[in-house]
């Protein structure tokens, strides 16, 4: 498939604003200005990007605890992205979702989740309602390889295939479950090896080549959008930070001399090589890219630093039972 | 001794002397633990006795339930207490009825930890205090220790104990003793007495509460950080409180607790736990039922406020020492 300029332009840009959202959120945990756990997703940018380039507004995603990459590429915005990270009011979710689970309805983004696997039967859930509604609209759970030995992973994909519903599983293989490397907590080399086992098709993807990844996402979601059911599409991929913070190299569980190896087939850097070499753009338009979305994130870091921390009296609103002691909670 | 150091002692000792101790779960082997308390288990003991569980809780607990019926003494880690719900239904409906079903034919001598409670911006899938959700279980001992030296002697009995236990570990306790005070520099267990922790083996028994703070003006019931930090709410009001630190929850000692309300007449109870069907509700209850002619003021709760554990409002959320201070306040002067 030859993708058109535009859309080549538009993968790079996605990629280049996952990529500077996740460096500043790193920068301001550091800095101890951003409360709470981090996982950032560089390096994973094209598997967010390439897939999310391939759907609708209205198509959903389903997130886990490395999800902003999700949201941005679904259509998140910085700043009430950076204000949730940091607690804020102005925040997708008033401060009380956090990094681990920021979520945007209004971009279909069903959430973050700081529960392994959990966002899987969700995006199943929301296939569901999508077929009962037929409207056509596709669910994309995104899930790493850790998850897919958890049982909500097997229930989810067992349900999408037997109701053959609008799902496309996208499994980021990154390698590792938190600290332990892939090899040590499944005998099989390939979580595609896992869709057969349901009755639905697979597909092995580069994750380090965006275009990879959106020609594969184009014809699973395709595919599910046509009424023909689910498919999974695992893409290979690494994040080139450590489970969570910012540190990368001179870790216990993974090599430097690895993480070295997939830097050199860093996403975004390969795809300007390769888009520059082509003559879809220049490197003065790929520069201007990438200074037009710093001033973004600076301006995003500014609005979330200087937005207020929610009121006390915000604790139990968005809370569906009424409690015995709500009386008594006064700041 | 840190708390982490105490637990991962325990675990040696336990080891060391029977061979049917193994130990497993999320990055607990080659890693060391996200907290580090499995820390060179699996260099000293191999990989047969200490090993890395895929991300499945429900997988591993349920084959610890399969290798305590079948002979072992499997010791497992749940990284977060929060990722405890997929095992739910393996802790309750096997682990605790194994020995009931087959009238004592079988039983499960299993160790279940689970880091727990908040205080670290963990956030809700990552803060939360699931206690009473174990204690409403028959068949479940439910541990929550607040020290190095209670961890490493409560775990090797856990161990030896012929029954499953939960054993709670709260994480904000791990490098030492969380007194509320979120902004002031961490006092480390070095400095505590607490944290003079043994060489080789002793045990603290199950069942057995202990008096952290005699006093005579309330009772106050609680049990993990809180003994701490009601411990910093007794200095700081004045009030000569007498803290009980339950340490297991199931079995209760209720003679300690009974003898105690008895002498002070006021009885207070703090957790950090949501306050609706916490475990302070069973307390409360049991002290009405065998004090009530002793008290001279209603039984009062600090808890958590009935949210999820929030992301924004930790410290509004987590009962500090002027919350409780205010609550002993009141109790006293009733």
């Amino acid at each position: 498939m030859e993708l058109n300029t535009d859309t080549q332009l538009d993968l790079h840009h996605t990629m280049v604003r996952i990529r500077l959202f996740e460096e500043a959120a790193g920068q301001l945990a550091e800095a101890a200005k951003l409360p709470g756990f981090l996982h950032l997703c560089v390096g994973q940018e094209a598997v967010a990007a390439g897939v999310c380039a391939t759907l609708n507004d209205d198509d959903q995603i389903a997130s886990n605890h490395r999800g902003h990459g999700h949201l941005v590429a679904k259509g998140g915005q910085f700043r009430p992205m950076m204000a949730e990270l940091m607690a804020k009011s102005t925040g997708y979710c008033k401060g009380k979702g956090g990094s681990m689970h920021i979520s945007d309805l209004s971009v279909g983004m069903l959430g973050a989740n700081g529960i392994v696997g959990a966002g899987v039967p969700i995006a199943v859930g929301a296939a569901w309602a999508n077929s009962l509604r037929g409207r056509g609209q596709v669910s994309v759970p995104f899930f790493g390889d850790g998850s897919t030995n958890i049982g909500a992973f097997h229930e989810a994909a067992n349900m999408a295939a037997a109701l053959k519903l609008p799902v496309v599983f996208v499994c980021e293989n990154n390698e590792y479950g938190e600290f332990t490397p892939r090899d040590k907590t499944m005998a099989i080399a390939d979580i595609v090896d896992r869709a057969a086992g349901y009755g639905m098709p697979g597909v092995i993807v580069d994750g380090m080549d965006v275009v990879a990844v959106y020609e594969a996402a184009s014809e699973a979601v395709d595919r599910a959008r046509r009424g023909d059911g689910p498919s999974l599409i695992e893409a290979k991929t690494f994040r080139f930070y450590n489970h969570h913070g910012i540190q990368n190299l001179g870790l216990r569980y993974r090599t430097d001399e690895e993480v070295e190896h997939w830097k050199q087939r860093d996403p975004i850097f390969t795809f300007e090589d390769q888009i520059v070499g082509a003559g879809s753009t220049t490197r003065e338009h790929i520069t201007e890219v990438w200074n037009h979305e710093r001033a973004n994130i600076a301006d995003a870091v500014e609005f979330a630093e200087h937005s207020p921390t929610p009121t006390t009296d915000q604790l139990l609103t968005d809370v569906y039972t009424i409690s015995s002691q709500t009386a008594e909670v006064s700041p | 001794m840190t708390m982490i150091e105490a637990i991962r002692d325990a675990h040696f000792v336990a080891m060391e002397q029977d061979d049917r101790v193994v130990v497993f779960g999320e990055d607990v082997g080659y890693f060391g633990g996200v907290f580090r308390c499995t820390q060179g288990l699996q260099e000293r003991f191999g990989n047969h006795r200490c090993f890395d569980a895929p991300i499945n809780e429900s997988g591993i607990v349920g084959a610890a339930i399969g290798m305590a019926a079948y002979g072992l003494r499997p010791c497992v880690e749940i990284q977060f207490a929060d990722y405890m719900y997929p095992a739910y239904d393996q802790i309750v409906s096997e682990s605790a009825r194994l020995r009931h079903r087959s009238a004592g034919d079988f039983t499960a001598p299993l160790v279940i930890r689970m880091p727990t409670g908040g205080g670290i911006f963990g956030g809700q899938t990552h803060s939360q205090s699931p206690e009473a959700l174990f204690t409403h279980v028959a068949g479940l001992t439910t541990v929550v220790v607040s020290n190095p030296y209670d961890a490493k002697g409560l775990l090797i009995a856990a161990i030896e104990d012929e029954d499953p236990v939960v054993f709670l570990e709260p994480k904000r306790l791990y490098n030492g003793p969380f007194d509320g005070h979120h902004d002031k520099p961490i006092v480390p267990w070095s400095q505590h007495p607490l944290g003079e922790v043994p060489e080789g083996e002793y045990r603290v028994e199950l069942g057995k509460a202990r008096i952290h703070r005699p006093g005579s003006a309330l009772t106050v019931l609680t049990y993990g950080t809180h003994v701490h930090v009601s411990e910093a709410a007794a200095e700081e009001s004045g009030i000569d409180a007498e803290i009980i630190d339950l340490r297991t929850l199931v079995p209760l000692d209720v003679d300690t607790i009974v003898e105690s309300v008895q002498k002070t007449g006021r009885c207070l109870i703090v957790h950090e736990a949501t306050v609706t069907s916490g475990f302070g509700a069973e307390l409360s209850a049991m002290v009405q039922e065998r004090c009530f002619y002793n008290l001279e003021a209603p039984i009062t709760r600090v808890c958590g406020w009935d949210t999820p554990y929030p992301h924004a409002h930790e410290w509004f959320y987590f009962p500090g020492p002027d919350r409780i201070a205010d609550a002993m306040r009141k109790v006293v002067s009733t």
